[in-house]
């Protein structure tokens, strides 16, 4: 699996300098390889131009114990095309963190780039995005498990079909290309209709199953963009789960750059 | 929107506070005509209340080394609401946030403030913010070098950290090449400091009835200041000027009463430009704060700078490590007590963050300061916890030592402390 990884990042690191004489072709992608990504693509490519949307989050977090705790969020995202989309997140819920604010620029293959904006103090800070296999709010869904699916932070290999809950699906193996990632890789239900993801299982850095992300309610908004109003993600090593609860989709809302820099970061709500 | 809280108003209620909005907007002068030009406007408000109540206990490890000063414990509750309105989609908002503490023993530190009492509009490319406000400048932990527009509430707590609100009309501009910053501050805010019974002070109290001011106008000197914010790939950077009253004040024994001699406060006009400088490179972040002040007493350079490294997941656990390191610098170097000068003249701070990423938000922070100059150095310990969804407790332990008579900590060696505070959040 290693040894995958530094390859892919070697493929992405020669091809991007082209200094070498060597033919590309001795890097060429096997079939299952070919297919995999194509089927990544492909779910991409149908979910291109819904420009910008918004939505409220809510997360469910449960302990072994059946203790529960809520936060409630506010998402703004920004379709960018040629890079990776920028977002805007703000805190509701728990009550001692509402008014914080965080603003990504997130990149395909470089760091993102990020913002914190903390009430009490009225301070913007940039972070470090390296920090992308920490949970996020105490939840069991980690930064990368949230930020948007670009094609490139990944290798991808074909598995076969899959039959899921009556409907046949794509099984991929993603290898991720960051090396900060928590993951050796991710094994990926796409359906082979429409192409969306029903479900993630994720092997943590010793490659044993760490948890598992099931996507449930998928409505469609503008008669193209498909999103699951629920997505549940157990923990299969500690016991814990968080279920997130999506509601008041909008897109094309007419959102833009302005709506994404420090200025609105400090105003937002 | 099922994030604003319509509900909690009866429609009775609603229309009062539509009024007040109203009014508040028209006041203010702002008749922008997007602003205020659609019957629809007033349908759209939204409502928000929140905030905070908090209850804090300090104790003192030795007794008072002044006599009139309290002498282990010391309680104080305070208060804190936020009330929010906007219209036309969050282009236009008011914000009302009073700050009210009740201390049992410093009467100064029983004192309430308007943190803030705003409105801004904002458009695509420009925002105008109107009425009082905090704006927080800087990039650095230990000591906040450039942050100017506010005057700290020195009875509040011993970090200088809270603010109190400053009167402002703040012009914002986006630009490609960064975002500009005009403000114009009427009404200067004179600082706070402990009282006769409050700790954390030196051996005489600063006398709050007995200020002077440079400037004929005195507090109601016009400060202005022009500030540029960018950021560039990995690197945020900013650069300002400010002119106005020094936020710092000279502090000389007063004559007026010889038996119980008190402090002065005599705040100049000055003219400060800061630069600040952060390079987010993996996982190491680079600060740097820099300031050169001129006053008609003196000219000097102060920098601030460090880094923060931080270490993801440390003992195989979701718990992440951040170090941090920074030194201070002044120009004038190490001075007398009382005398003018920094207290931070050339000094070393390290620190430890521990974010344990658990659902109740766990955190500890150490730090300690070391004057290179001298024998004195300072030691923090905080830590704090949610419990429930709605409160916050909060444990710091601060030790101060120094051997040098000169130094101001060697006023306060026997004010090591303990807080405990519990928050409730609405």
């Amino acid at each position: 699996m290693l040894t995958k990884k530094i390859l892919m990042s070697a493929v992405l690191a020669l091809s991007s300098l082209s200094l070498l004489s060597v033919s590309h072709d001795s890097f060429a992608l096997s079939a299952e390889e070919q297919k995999g990504l194509d089927i990544s693509l492909e779910a991409k490519k149908r979910d291109l131009g819904w420009q910008d949307s918004t939505a409220d989050m809510l997360m469910l977090l449960r302990n072994k114990q059946g203790q529960e705790s809520i936060r409630e969020i506010k998402m703004k995202s920004l379709e960018v095309l040629n890079d990776g989309d920028k977002s805007l997140t703000i805190f509701n819920k728990p009550r001692d963190v509402k008014g914080t604010a965080f603003l990504s620029f997130s990149h395909p293959v470089d760091a993102d780039d990020q913002w914190l904006f903390l009430p009490a103090l009225k301070r913007v800070k940039r972070i470090s995005s390296r920090n992308k296999s920490g949970p996020f709010m105490g939840s069991e869904f980690a930064f990368e498990d949230l930020s948007s699916f670009e094609v490139e932070k990944y290798a991808y290999k074909y598995l076969g079909v899959d039959e899921l809950n009556g409907v046949t699906n794509f099984k991929v193996e993603q290898y991720p290309v960051d090396e900060n990632s928590g993951y050796t890789r991710r094994i990926v239900w796409i359906d082979t209709k429409e192409y969306l993801v029903h479900k993630i299982d994720f092997y943590d850095r010793k490659d044993s199953l760490l948890k598992t992300l099931t996507f449930t309610d998928y409505k469609q908004y503008l008669a193209k963009h498909w999103r699951a109003d629920t997505q549940e993600m157990i923990n299969h090593q500690n016991g814990k789960s968080t279920e997130l609860k999506w509601a008041n989709y909008h897109f094309k809302t007419g959102l833009s750059d302005s709506d994404f820099n420090r200025n609105s970061l400090k105003r937002a709500r | 929107m099922q994030f604003f809280s319509d509900a909690r108003l009866s429609s009775s209620t609603n229309i009062k506070l539509k009024q007040s909005v109203m009014a508040i907007a028209t006041c203010a002068g702002i008749l922008l005509s997007n602003a205020l030009s659609t019957n629809a406007m007033a349908s759209d408000i939204a409502f928000e209340a929140s905030g905070n109540i908090a209850l804090e206990q300090r104790y003192f490890f030795e007794d008072a080394l002044y006599p009139t000063q309290l002498n282990r414990s010391q309680t104080s509750l305070s208060v804190e609401p936020e009330l929010y309105w906007q219209w036309n989609n969050g282009d236009d908002s008011v914000i009302f946030t009073p700050f009210y503490r009740v201390d049992s023993q410093d009467s100064q530190r029983t004192h309430g403030d308007i943190r803030e009492l705003a409105y801004v509009h904002a458009s695509d490319d420009w925002e105008l913010r109107l009425g009082i406000r905090k704006e927080f400048w800087g990039v650095t932990e230990f000591q906040h070098l450039v942050d100017v527009i506010n005057q700290t509430d020195g009875v509040e707590d011993f970090d200088g950290e809270d603010k109190l609100g400053q009167q402002m009309v703040n012009l914002s501009m986006v630009n490609d090449w960064g975002i500009v910053d005009v403000f114009l501050l009427p009404g200067f805010r004179e600082r706070t400091y402990a009282g006769e019974e409050g700790r954390l002070r030196g051996p005489f109290v600063v006398d709050e009835d007995n200020v002077n001011y440079e400037s004929s106008a005195g507090k109601q000197h016009l400060d202005l200041a022009l500030r540029w914010a960018h950021s560039i790939g990995d690197y945020d950077l900013g650069a300002y000027w400010f002119h106005g009253t020094n936020r710092e004040a000279y502090l000389s024994p007063s004559s007026n009463n010889t038996l119980q001699p008190t402090l002065q406060q005599y705040y100049s006009q000055m003219d400060q430009l800061g630069v600040d400088v952060q390079a987010t490179l993996g996982d190491w972040l680079w600060k740097f704060e820099g300031i050169h002040r001129s006053t008609s007493l003196e000219d000097f350079w102060a920098t601030q700078a460090g880094f923060e490294y931080s270490f993801v997941g440390v003992f195989e656990s979701n718990i992440d490590l951040g170090l941090l390191m920074e030194h201070s610098w002044d120009s004038r170097g190490e001075v007398a007590l009382g005398a003018q000068g920094s207290l931070m003249q050339n000094d070393l701070f390290v620190g430890a963050r521990l974010a344990f990423n658990d659902m109740q938000s766990s955190e500890l922070l150490m730090g300690f300061g070391s004057d290179l100059d001298h024998n004195a150095f300072s030691f923090l310990i905080e830590a704090n916890r949610r419990f429930g969804d709605n409160f916050i407790v909060t444990f710091d332990v601060r030790l101060l030592q120094s051997n040098d008579e000169n130094d101001l900590l060697y006023t306060l060696s026997n004010d090591d402390h303990a807080q405990l505070s519990v928050a409730w959040y609405f």
